[in-house]
């Protein structure tokens, strides 16, 4: 049984993931939380794309409700989520079973919770392998220590018989990417892999990531807060706001030409390596809407710098710009239109006076 | 790297603390093994600057800034603050004393007493030492609550957990200046919040730092933020500080392999440049066992036979810039040009 093979013989035809108007809605005493408020994207397979946003923007309950992991009660579901042509969004997590493994696995933010203590690396590994795809004992465990090679973890066949406690965070997210992997899934979904690690342990884990990508012809689903992280390790990126995607883009167009005054103003609020010290940061005002009552307009618009009349009426639609029909944003000023232009340049004169 | 020495000590200036040959240790169990959290670092920092201390988890930044507070008190060293040994002092001068030294963490909401109003948290320190009537308290308390941006009057009726993370996180500040501190210890005081928010903390706290004439040491594992708000920057590693420069000068050329690592870890936002492969393997050595000699030679390029036997000590390579190193990436002259592209002058 090899892994490679089976990752190899999949159908290459279509998209690999299609959401459609993704909607996943709590009740809460509260209110009606819209987490994922009418989310569509495409993932074409062995590509990587990266979900970008704050907390409470929706990015980990989209990528939840891909892999259909929401509480049973109070969760309100709609729309479409088509993997490999087939409808997944309204399957039982018994039926999701046969798709969890074996077509698309999940990855967390906090290795050192997401492993069983109580439970043997080797055995963590091979559990799947015997459940979905019925190994034998002995060869599950082989394939376990291979696993374990894959994802560059010394001495395999000492650490197989380890506990968990017995690794650091990033031998632990090491394993959790080979638990991943192990049953050779279709799609990876990685919720802020690297958060809970050092940054040179990060990097590590990211180039792992991307080879094991390449290797496997995997597509990855990458949400992370870190426009850095996603700038160097996907080819699309989509930014999310309010429960919403924003702005969707290839990598290097979306970086280059930018429209959103959200996603400009997020990389804009992050502090340069390569700036001088004491560089004063540009901020954002305010905080994220309230999911109970989201603004009636743009989501964005009581932050937004560059706010008109229309925008806070009226909800901006998402699409495509002139120059590059796979970049997508939802704005009716967007950066570089005449009005955006203009308040710029009328706030820049202001801050002079005012100064 | 790993070193200790003193060479970057200053005599000149005014200097407000002064840390020399800090130790902290924690005993494992009964095993009779320790967790050597801070070997032997000295530090000073001028009334005014920002010290930023930046290093991976496990390197000794957070114990070395607690320990600066006496909390716990070092296993041994010295800490001068104001002219006064902190260490030999008993506990009511050291209550005292640390009305004039204040701790902002990295956690906003579980550093706030959850049963609390706000106002009252912030006022708590003024009536503990009894600072002027309570409408003065309520006047100043009010005034710097103003300051941080936070409404007074939903102050005196809220509760933490009815603010956001960076809400708390500047309810914590304001608690943190009532009493009229000289130095502030931030530890990790933005990383666990939004970037828009993080941003929003940090040009505060520069602020407040200008219009209260604070002495701040920023602890950060990330190093543009770190880089963004100091005026000079320790590295640390496994309990050892591996280079000490001003910030820009730090970012610019780096002389220490373990500094050139870390700002070659870093993700940045730019797909266009480049993605540097990474450049060093495995994690930091467990603390209870540190690798003798250069604490870095297990992970460093350039570690030798010396590396591995002879603890390098700090020295200096260029005005205002100490290395912990046998083999730095340079020495006392020029910079090699490649450094220039490796250490980010050609990011935008």
């Amino acid at each position: 049984m090899s892994i490679r093979i089976q990752a190899a013989t999949r159908e290459t035809d279509g998209p690999l993931l299609q959401l459609e108007d993704v909607r996943t809605h709590f009740q809460t005493p509260r209110g009606l939380v819209r987490a994922v408020d009418g989310v569509s994207l495409t993932l074409e397979r062995g590509k990587a794309l990266g979900i970008v946003g704050e907390s409470g923007s929706g990015k980990t309950i989209l990528s939840r409700s891909i892999m259909g992991l929401l509480p049973p009660r109070g969760t309100i579901r709609q729309g479409s989520i088509r993997f490999e042509g087939r409808e997944i969004s309204g399957l039982s997590r018994r039926a999701m079973r046969d798709v969890w493994g074996r077509e698309m696995a999940m990855i967390f933010q906090d290795p050192m919770t997401s492993l069983n203590p109580l439970m043997k690396i080797g055995a963590q590994i091979a559990e799947p392998l015997r459940l979905h795809l019925d190994m034998s004992k002995a060869l599950a465990w082989q394939t376990a220590e291979r696993l374990m090679q894959d994802v560059r973890i010394p001495a395999p066949g000492r650490r197989l018989h380890q506990y968990p406690h017995e690794m650091s965070g990033g031998m632990r997210q090491r394993i959790m990417i080979a638990i991943a992997m192990a049953c050779g899934p279709a799609l990876l979904l990685a919720d802020e892999p690297t958060t809970a690690l050092d940054v040179t342990v990060q990097a590590q884990i990211l180039d792992l990531l991307g080879e094991q990508r390449r290797d496997r012809n995997m597509s990855l689903l990458l949400v992370t807060h870190d426009l850095g992280v996603v700038a160097g390790h996907t080819d699309d990126i989509g930014v999310m706001y309010g429960g919403k995607l924003v702005e969707m883009a290839p990598t290097p167009v979306l970086f280059a030409n930018m429209k959103m005054p959200y996603t400009e103003a997020l990389l804009q609020s992050i502090p340069k390596i390569a700036d001088p010290s004491h560089t004063r940061l540009n901020v954002i005002a305010g905080r994220p809407p309230d999911l109970v009552n989201p603004p009636k307009g743009c989501r964005f618009s009581p932050r937004c710098p560059y706010v008109q009349e229309r925008c806070i009426e009226e909800e901006p639609p998402l699409i495509p710009t002139v120059e590059d029909p796979r970049h997508t944003y939802a704005c009716w000023y967007p950066v570089g239109s005449p009005e955006y232009v203009e308040t710029k340049e009328r706030r820049r004169r202001e801050a002079e006076v005012a100064a | 790297m790993a070193g200790t020495g003193k060479a970057h000590l200053r005599d000149q200036g005014d200097v407000l603390l002064r840390v020399e040959d800090l130790v902290v240790e924690f005993p494992v169990g009964r095993t009779g093994l320790k967790v050597n959290a801070v070997s032997g670092i000295s530090l000073d920092v001028l009334r005014g600057e920002t010290l930023g201390v930046v290093g991976e988890s496990g390197c000794g930044k957070s114990t070395t800034g607690r320990a600066i507070m006496q909390l716990p008190r070092p296993t041994s060293g010295s800490v001068i603050f104001e002219g006064r040994q902190l260490t030999e002092m008993n506990g009511d001068d050291m209550r005292e004393a640390r009305t004039r030294m204040q701790m902002i963490f990295q956690d906003p909401i579980s550093s706030l007493n959850p049963r609390r109003k706000v106002r009252d948290i912030v006022m708590e320190p003024l009536s503990i030492w009894k600072r002027g009537t309570a409408a003065e308290q309520r006047a100043k308390v009010d005034a710097l609550l103003e300051e941080v941006g936070i409404d007074p009057l939903r102050a005196a009726e809220s509760q933490p957990h009815q603010f956001s993370g960076g809400q708390c996180q500047r309810i914590s500040i304001a608690r943190s200046l009532v009493l009229d501190p000289t130095l502030i210890i931030c530890d990790e005081p933005v990383s666990a919040l939004d970037v828009s928010v993080q941003a929003q903390v940090l040009n505060l706290l520069e602020d407040l730092k200008a219009k209260y004439g604070l002495t701040l040491i920023f602890i950060a594992h990330d190093l543009a933020v770190v880089k963004n708000i100091s005026d000079r920057v320790a590295v640390m590693y496994l309990g050892k500080i591996c280079e000490v420069a001003p910030s820009d000068e730090l970012y610019r050329a780096p002389a220490h392999h373990y500094t050139h690592v870390l700002l070659n870890s870093i993700p940045i936002p730019d797909p266009t440049l480049a993605v540097v492969k990474t450049a060093i393997e495995g994690e930091p050595p467990s603390p209870v066992l540190p690798p003798p000699g250069c604490r870095f030679h297990t992970r460093c390029p350039a570690a030798t036979d010396v590396c591995r036997s002879e603890e390098p000590q700090l020295r200096t390579i260029r005005p205002q810039h100490f290395v912990a190193c046998h083999h730095p990436i340079y020495g006392d002259d020029s910079i090699p040009v490649s450094m220039g592209q490796l250490s980010g002058e050609s990011m935008p």
